[in-house]
């Protein structure tokens, strides 16, 4: 190397550096893709909230729905819970998964805050939770109808979410379905 | 003296019941043997939800269920391959402070060894370089005596 060049050795390493914790401010460490990515649905064998009967894998896939997991204890979902209901009113079909909950809380704030869910699997002690990897509510899953599991969001699903990422999933999903 | 004492001890009892809080739950093994590998495998998986720190530290929910779940496993009697792969299926490499070596993680477990090797090489290059600048080899035959004459003299004044 040149002499002259040596000198900038120095300004070259930094602006490396910078660039690299630069790209580290921009990423959200909590941003993990799920283990189950393109592997289906796990099966389980769970009570419907608030029902006499008894759901498996089988009594929830067959269509494009959201899965989202809720708890009464979890605050952002009551954030979100809003959000969810425009969507099922648009039509979108969204199955709950009651996650690590008393039935009678979760009933009464259905009742109170309005009920989303086309139907509402009571995971008590959270083993389909375990199943699925699932580390906080809320978290949402985008479900294809072979009860594939295609994405998973972890956190509040607002417009933007639904705009910028599970929309374009759906809508590709469906398209591929039609094909 | 004596409030000072007191508050002394009103800070040192604060803390002590903060550390005592950190892991509520106690867990009886039916040997010593599951016990260590109870600790060493909760020392060694993450709690997903905060990244920073292990199962065995974590006081998130989801760090005392997988706790929960390592001791069941264990008392039923998987191996710890078993248990990690377990974790792994539900949970990504990520939950193993040990990732195994595939495509993702190839980067994690060859960079220090890469950047060991290349500091080994830098240092035996700069060290030849800086060898070659001073050889005495390079020295003149008349150089040579005049050195060996400073330095007798240099000696002998000594």
């Amino acid at each position: 190397m040149a002499p002259r060049l040596k000198l900038f050795a120095p300004l070259f390493i930094f602006a490396l550096l910078a660039l690299l914790l630069f790209r580290g401010l921009s990423l959200d460490p909590r941003e993990m893709p799920s283990a189950l990515i393109d592997k289906p649905l796990p099966d389980f064998e769970l009570a419907s909230l608030g029902e006499q009967r008894m759901l498996s894998r089988e009594d929830v896939t067959g269509q494009i729905s959201l899965f989202n997991v809720w708890a009464t204890w979890c605050v952002s979902c009551r954030v979100e819970h809003p959000y969810l209901q425009q969507l099922a009113d648009a039509g979108v079909p969204i199955v709950g998964v009651n996650y690590k909950d008393e039935d009678a809380a979760a009933m009464q704030w259905l009742q109170d805050l309005g009920n989303p869910y086309t139907v509402n699997i009571a995971d008590r002690d959270g083993t389909l939770g375990l199943d699925l990897g699932v580390y906080g509510a809320p978290e949402t899953y985008v479900v294809d109808a072979n009860g594939v599991i295609r994405y998973r969001h972890v956190g509040v699903v607002d417009e933007r979410v639904w705009r910028s990422i599970l929309e374009p999933i759906v809508l590709e999903l469906t398209a591929a379905e039609i094909n | 003296m004596k409030r000072l004492r007191v508050a002394l001890l009103i800070v040192w009892s604060a803390l002590v019941a903060v550390s005592a809080q950190a892991v509520i739950e106690t867990y009886e093994f039916s040997s010593p043997a599951l016990e260590e590998r109870y600790q060493s495998l909760s020392a060694e998986l993450r709690c997903p939800k905060c990244q920073n720190q292990n199962i065995a530290d974590s006081n998130a929910p989801i760090a005392q269920d997988l706790r929960k779940l390592l001791y069941e496993q264990l008392e039923k009697g998987s191996t710890d391959q078993e248990i990690l792969d377990y974790m792994v299926a539900r949970y990504g490499e990520f939950v193993r402070y040990r990732p195994s070596f595939d495509s993702a993680t190839a980067a994690l477990w060859l960079a220090p060894v890469i950047l060991l090797l290349g500091g080994f090489g830098l240092l035996i290059l700069t060290v030849r370089r800086r060898g070659d600048a001073v050889a005495l080899d390079s020295l003149s035959a008349s150089d040579k005596d005049q050195l060996r004459s400073l330095v007798d003299a240099a000696e002998k004044k000594a």
